[in-house]
């Protein structure tokens, strides 16, 4: 391509907006910046939760109080002020009367293709839809109960499933994990909550979609799946934010349990408002992602595309508890201007014949730094464990990073680890025989990066693996010069 | 007590007598390397380079050192006998960390090639010495170099002029002799001149039973075209801790062979850290290691590419038995301004029982888009297939495991360019896959 035309090429994508970067107005109850003890009592007091998840708060405020943030990720995390934030901002507050939801929130998350009436949805998918700190609405949930499915978001859980919250929450990702996940442990709001009951297979895919809309407000959610023995769940998750100059901050904790011979898939389409193009605002997404395979057979399967946030920092991890336990990574990480990713995946091998595979494809651009930090540790009675990991960069463009950490801690001679990890630019041989096919250089380089991130893409369900492939070729259009 | 506070108050104490009996310009950089010391103490398995090795529990027992410079009644070439076979070497010793400078081989080095004692020609050619001593090896970034730099006395100096090609490699055999648990600091500066050749062998042994703890630091640097190669290999004992940190600049078109080999030994940890300096360098860095029993080694590299056009590889293998305990991290970093860099960073492993443990991580860094990096990284054990087709065969499961374990060792061995060494360490692999004698015949060191 000649130099001008490429020149144009990029100018025009550099000025490409976030497409979802729109704010929507509507009236929020947002309580005052500022954490302390009294902000947990009042969040929880909001919620109407009982006495034992207000102490559960209250010892985690406790513990992350005393902590400090962390430093060590390959990312220029901002040392961020928490007084600053406000913990609970809840849109539905001043709904008007006698109607279900807000028009203007339904709108939103219309124009955000996610319709909430039951009739205009997608076909076998049901949606619970989070804004701020409270859940919108959840679709079909009628339908799925009929099952014994139950489906709702986690405030809703607390009220009415309270045995089935107290005996999980936290056992997966205890609040003294890790900074984030203390700090979300005692500050979180709505997520989903999903149980699926012995032997049933969930007949639709799950879904919660993310939304931040409030200013200086920070999303919390906790998103706790349960699995009973010999049941199946797709479990599919969304998000985006408007543009806001200053950085917004997400610190939201999965937990996943899965017992005897069940199986969940877990899939996430990142989309979080990046930050403009010199760096400037973006979400801060530092999630806590687990799930604990304590049934023998169980399986858990994560896949992400990673393409939003200006600081991704989490690491979906999988406990391989049970006897023949199979876990799964599929990862996209795509950054592009000053974005940076810190993410892969822990697999713990503890229980017999264990097997994971993890699959990360890292794609940097613009000033871009990507990285992939991962551990697969087999523990002296995980005999048979079995590791597969292959980590691929590529890179486009001379300003961006690409970085791969894999830890491997290896404690059973029966266990049989392998990683592979390469970092190359897209071949000239390849862009060179696209052209000559009459290919333009740009679409050259979305097709062999489709075809680079096919691997991760082929295993999201059908309407997301659309979705994702569109926003890899918009976030990396005209990266290439 | 802090492991540290003990070598502090060593230094406010000693260290008058320490710069008495030490050469000008290695007490230069003496005050400097405190400071940086006490201002880091002992790297804690929180640092992420001595993630690990438990730096402060090595340091805790109480040792001895020899500031004053006694002299040890020893003579090297009565108790020591190499027999690698055909290797004709130039032999040095070096007994806990002086050079031992009687009775130095008559062995014909080309003019102007220096192989003596660091502590003397820091005194004969201070100018030198202060050019090249403490530049690269950085205190402020590694305690165990601050703490060597703070005690070193002496050590080995090779200086290797313009042009100038050693056919003969330099043998340089590390004694550690005491009759009290020691400590040894031990110095080791290499200077290659543009397009010169040189090839060493160093071995460490221990001859006496003792706890021995011994830091070094090795700095190297290697000119324009010149080569350099350089073979560690560690035969000790259970009860020896060594703490070995090199440091090696390459210019441009140079070539660095450095091979680490551990058979025996009781805590190791080598530190390498290679900078890529000039365009079109080249590296290969090997690592071997046998261990059983309570054996733990740990090999933690990095190479920094800063120019274009370089290329390095590594390759570490281990075998580990018993409660053998194996550590590789290797960190490639490829700067921006190092394009068409290639680099290929291999780490395999054999764990051959459950109390074995192996701890991996290669790690790509990497800010240039021009490159060709990659790493591999596996953990496993021998392939049934193979063990069945030997036996099928009539050879032994003991025979057939040896077999497979000596050729997957090889690999590495092989990547040698000393012909007669390599031809030794098949012979002395083998011999401790077998657990049998592991030293050298005729030889009354290690015992």
């Amino acid at each position: 391509m000649a130099e001008k035309e490429k020149n144009e090429f990029v100018k025009q994508v550099a000025e490409k907006k976030y497409e979802f970067g729109f704010t929507t107005d509507v009236q929020t109850d947002i309580i005052e910046k500022g954490l302390n003890e009294d902000v947990v009592r009042l969040i929880s007091h909001k919620k109407g939760e009982p006495e034992w998840l207000l102490d559960f708060r209250l010892k985690a405020y406790e513990y992350w109080s005393h902590l400090k943030q962390p430093t060590w990720g390959h990312v220029h995390l901002p040392e961020i002020d928490y007084q600053a934030i406000s913990y609970y901002a809840d849109p539905l507050a001043k709904k008007p009367k006698n109607k279900e939801i807000d028009p203007e929130l339904e709108k939103t998350f219309d124009k955000l293709g996610i319709p909430l009436e039951e009739r205009l949805a997608l076909s076998g998918t049901a949606v619970d839809a989070i804004m701020d700190s409270v859940s919108v609405k959840t679709t079909f949930k009628e339908k799925l109960r009929e099952k014994g499915i139950i489906f709702c978001s986690i405030g809703e859980a607390v009220k009415e499933h309270s045995d089935l919250v107290k005996e999980y929450l936290g056992s997966v990702v205890p609040y003294r994990d890790n900074y984030f996940a203390a700090l979300n442990s005692a500050v979180f709001s709505d997520g989903s909550f999903v149980y699926i009951p012995k032997g049933v297979r969930c007949p639709m895919e799950l879904s919660s979609y993310f939304r931040i809309n409030a200013r200086n407000t920070g999303q919390f959610e906790r998103t706790l799946i349960v699995a009973e023995d010999d049941s199946y769940v797709s479990y599919l998750e969304g998000c985006t934010a408007p543009m806001r100059d200053e950085n917004q901050l997400h610190a939201a904790i999965v937990e996943i349990i899965v017992k005897d011979n069940a199986e969940v898939k877990y899939s996430t389409v990142q989309n979080w408002y990046p930050g403009d193009e010199q760096g400037k605002g973006g979400v801060l997404n530092l999630v806590t992602k687990r799930g604990d395979l304590r049934g023998v057979n169980s399986k858990l399967s994560w896949t992400q595309v990673e393409t939003g946030s200006a600081i991704t920092w989490k690491y979906p991890s999988c406990i391989l508890r049970g006897d023949n336990a199979v876990a799964e990574f599929y990862s996209v990480a795509v950054t592009n201007h000053y974005q940076e990713a810190d993410t892969g995946t822990k697999m713990i091998h503890m229980g017999k014949n264990t097997k994971s595979t993890i699959i990360s494809k890292g794609i940097s651009a613009g000033h871009s730094q990507n990285s992939y930090r991962g551990l697969v540790r087999a523990t002296p009675h995980a005999d048979n464990a079995r590791n597969y990991s292959s980590c691929d960069s590529l890179l486009l463009g001379s300003n961006c990073g690409a970085h791969t950490f894999p830890y491997m801690d290896i404690h059973n001679d029966t266990a049989v680890v392998e990683h592979e990890a390469t970092t190359s630019k897209i071949s000239e041989d390849q862009l060179f025989y696209c052209n000559q096919r009459g290919i333009p250089t740009e679409q050259a380089v979305g097709l062999i990066v489709n075809g680079y991130a096919k691997e991760v893409l082929n295993k999201l369900p059908m309407e997301f693996a659309v979705e994702a492939q569109k926003l890899l070729s918009v976030s990396l259009e005209g990266t290439v010069g | 007590m802090n492991s540290e506070q003990q070598y502090i108050d060593l230094y406010n104490e000693a260290s008058g007598m320490l710069k008495r009996h030490a050469a000008e310009a290695l007490n230069a950089v003496r005050d400097r390397a405190f400071a940086d010391f006490k201002a880091q103490g002992f790297p804690t398995r929180k640092v992420e380079r001595y993630k690990y090795t438990d730096i402060p529990a090595l340091f805790a027992p109480d040792y001895g050192l020899n500031l004053n410079r006694l002299e040890i009644p020893l003579n090297p070439y009565d108790t020591f006998k190499c027999d690698v076979p055909n290797l004709s070497t130039s032999l040095y010793f070096v007994v806990n960390d002086s050079f031992y400078n009687k009775m130095l081989p008559q062995a014909g080095l080309p003019e102007g090639v220096i192989v003596d004692s660091l502590g003397h020609v820091a005194t004969q050619k201070p100018g030198l010495i202060a050019e090249y001593y403490a530049r690269i090896a950085d205190t402020r970034e590694d305690a165990v170099t601050a703490l060597n730099t703070m005690f070193a006395q002496d050590g080995l100096f090779v200086y290797v002029p313009k042009h100038v090609k050693i056919d003969r490699a330099i043998q340089v055999i590390n004694i550690l002799r005491a009759d009290v648990d020691l400590m040894v600091n031990r110095r080791v500066l290499i200077v290659m001149e543009q397009g010169a050749e040189a090839k060493f062998l160093f071995c460490d042994h221990a001859a006496d039973n003792r706890k021995f703890l011994s830091t070094q630091v090795i700095e190297a640097y290697v000119a324009e075209n010149a080569s350099l190669e350089l073979n560690c290999l560690e035969e000790t004992h259970l009860k020896n801790t060594r703490l070995s940190n090199v440091y090696i600049e390459q210019q441009a078109n140079s070539r660095v062979n450095h091979n680490v080999i551990t058979l025996h030994n009781g805590v190791t940890r080598n530190r390498l850290d290679l900078v890529l300096k000039g365009e079109g360098a080249e590296c290969h860095c090997n690592g071997c290691v046998v261990a059983d029993k309570e054996q733990h080694v740990d090999n933690n590299t990095l190479i920094d590419h800063q120019a274009p056009h370089c290329t390095s590889n590594e390759l570490y293998k281990y075998v580990l038995d018993d409660n053998a305990v194996g550590a590789f991290a290797g960190r490639v970093l490829v700067r921006q301004e190092a394009q068409k860099t290639i680099s290929q960073e291999t780490n395999q492993n054999l764990c051959a029982t459950k109390t074995a443990h192996m701890y991996t991580q290669p790690m790509l860094e990497i800010y240039a888009d021009d490159v060709k990096c990659a790493h591999g990284s596996t953990v496993g054990q021998l392939n049934d297939a193979a063990m069945f087709y030997m036996q099928q065969r009539g050879i032994s499961k003991k025979e057939a495991k040896l077999l497979l374990e000596f050729a997957f060792i090889n690999e590495v061995i092989d990547k040698m360019e000393l012909e007669p060494l390599r031809d030794r360490l098949h012979h002395l692999v083998e011999k401790r896959f077998r657990g049998e004698l592991d030293k050298c015949e005729g030889c009354d060191l290690c015992k």
